[in-house]
């Protein structure tokens, strides 16, 4: 299977990996997938509590190269985005922009529910409304 | 990049020896007989070509030439075998034993077989990757017409003990077919030795050509009949029709005079590589698994699972240099990981974890050092990727976490 050069670009320079301090009020995060399915993507983000943007975006990817490269591109549209902004990423927007292949589509996926789960964590240690999108897959 | 592919993917194909090209030729375009052609030198020529490759494959395996049936490959002799078993001994009985770990080719053929009426067992391995003895006794009935059991692994390179099985089989007179495809021409292969009736195996796994196999099928105590699954000209005793592949059956016994003469200083040279490759990795590497028996283990194989790192990632960090196989199935629709590995007892987690490591003839020493090196540091790449291992290093029970399923 032949990937596309910025899908290989992201898989071998990663952006954004590391780790955010999970207990911080102000960071979210977000834990997808399972060992046993051959994916596990933690997503992570800073939130300035004034202004609601995305100051920083970290991940960790346990998975093949589509699922480490769709996290990384996520980090890098998380940064400088509102909450409410990110909330608006579509996975198809990662498959258009990765080339994903029909059978790394699940990829994809895998990084909205990693987005949206680290805005909801936010939003819960926050004491903010929750979206009602989490229910959208 | 200009550099040589380090090739480690013997176990799905092995390059054809430039020796077996080389045999191959003529039988293009200067001797283009048909061996069936019985009336003019080109037939003649052909027919005689495929004699002599019978006898080298016959000689190969301590056979009859005339115990050698050619097909396309291992596919269609494994399907000949126990689809023409089940027809040709029906009244005999309808039961078929076989193990968890043989080959797809083996298993969707015993599908076919039950969808056809029939009843078959799959036996269980147990962590080595062996099955149990009792457990092949405990499951023969009076119905029980054929075993069949592979007899080196194409994942583990686990080898069977085949002289125990034939002794079961011949004490309960129940026929014993074996998938050989990835014995013959590396290990020393004698079915009659170990009481094997039926065995199918391929050129294209033994630096032969891809496109035609082998079925032996045992001629005498007892003779062993088949009921031929392709119909046509009466070909190959009746036993398999259809126009014989001449040059790749000349390449196919090229390959196996080879394998005769230099099987054993491949595998001595080929076994001390493989261990130097796997300490090499496990030396460097921490929570680093090697799956299946080492001690009943085919010399060029090993497979090792990576803690906490996905394969076919994995994979990615290298695959411009060298070309292995993962159990990580992530690049089929399914997200089933290796169906051996999970018969090993291995969490889906480890299996996804796995590579597979085929050493061949051409594989050299700087293949192996370079290969110790890069994957070592993608596995080390790639654990610093890994949320998993981080949460593995702090201590954290991962099997305690509550997955989401997708």
């Amino acid at each position: 299977m032949a990937y596309s050069e910025k899908l290989l670009d992201h898989f071998k320079n990663p952006r954004n990996v590391g780790t955010l301090d999970k207990s911080d009020t102000g960071v979210g995060t977000g834990l997808v997938g399972a060992p046993e399915c051959g994916d596990v993507m933690r997503l992570q983000i800073q939130v300035d509590p004034v202004t609601q943007k995305i100051t920083d975006a970290k991940f960790k990817t346990f998975g093949c190269g589509s699922a480490i490269a769709s996290s990384s591109l996520a980090t890098e549209w998380l940064k400088g985005k509102s909450v409410d902004e990110a909330l608006t990423i579509d996975n198809m927007a990662i498959v258009e922009e990765l080339a994903l292949p029909p059978v790394k589509i699940h990829c994809s996926v895998l990084a909205e529910d990693a987005i949206k789960g680290a805005i909801k964590d936010y939003q819960q240690k926050n004491g903010l409304v929750v979206e009602a999108v989490l229910e959208a897959h | 990049m200009g550099q040589r592919l380090i090739y480690l993917d013997n176990n799905s194909t092995t390059p054809t020896d430039p020796r077996v090209v080389e045999t191959m030729i003529p039988y293009f375009y200067e001797n283009p007989g048909n061996a069936a052609s019985r009336n003019h030198p080109a037939g003649w020529a052909a027919e005689g070509a495929v004699d002599t490759a019978r006898e080298q494959l016959a000689d190969l395996i301590n056979a009859d030439s005339r115990e050698i049936i050619f097909t396309s490959g291992a596919t269609e002799s494994d399907n000949l075998a126990i689809k023409g078993v089940f027809e040709m001994y029906a009244r005999k009985g309808n039961h078929i034993i076989t193990a968890t770990t043989e080959h797809k080719a083996v298993l969707d053929a015993c599908k076919k077989v039950e969808k056809m009426g029939g009843e078959v067992t799959y036996l269980e391995v147990d962590s080595e990757g062996l099955i149990s003895l009792e457990e092949l006794e405990a499951a023969i009935t009076d119905k029980t017409i054929l075993i069949s059991i592979m007899w080196a692994n194409n994942e583990t390179g686990v080898i069977q003990p085949m002289k125990a099985i034939g002794d079961i089989c011949a004490k309960h007179g129940v026929l014993f077919m074996s998938d050989a495809t990835q014995a013959v021409g590396k290990i020393p292969v004698d079915p009659k030795e170990v009481g094997v009736h039926l065995m199918a195996w391929t050129s294209h796994k033994m630096y032969g050509p891809k496109g035609v196999g082998a079925l032996f099928v045992n001629r005498k105590n007892p003779r062993v009949k088949v009921t031929s699954q392709m119909d046509g000209g009466g070909h190959e005793r009746g036993m398999r029709s259809g126009t014989l592949n001449v040059p790749g059956i000349v390449g196919f016994g090229k390959a196996a005079a080879i394998a005769k003469e230099e099987m054993y200083e491949d595998t001595a040279r080929l076994s001390k590589l493989r261990d130097k490759l796997q300490k090499g990795l496990m030396d460097i590497l921490e929570e680093s698994y090697v799956n299946g028996s080492q001690e009943h283990r085919m010399p060029h194989v090993t497979n090792i699972s990576f803690k906490h790192v996905e394969g076919e990632g994995l994979m990615m960090t290298f695959n411009q240099n060298i070309a292995l196989s993962s159990g990580s199935a992530c690049t089929s629709a399914s997200l089933e990981p290796s169906y051996v590995l999970v018969a090993l007892g291995l969490g889906d987690d480890l299996a996804h974890s796995s590579l597979r490591f085929s050493l061949g003839r051409f594989t050299t020493e700087e293949d192996i050092d370079a290969t110790i090196k890069q994957v070592s540091e993608g596995v080390n790449h790639m654990r610093e990727l890994s949320p998993i291992w981080e949460m593995f290093k702090e201590g954290v029970d991962i099997d305690a976490i509550e997955w989401s399923e997708h």
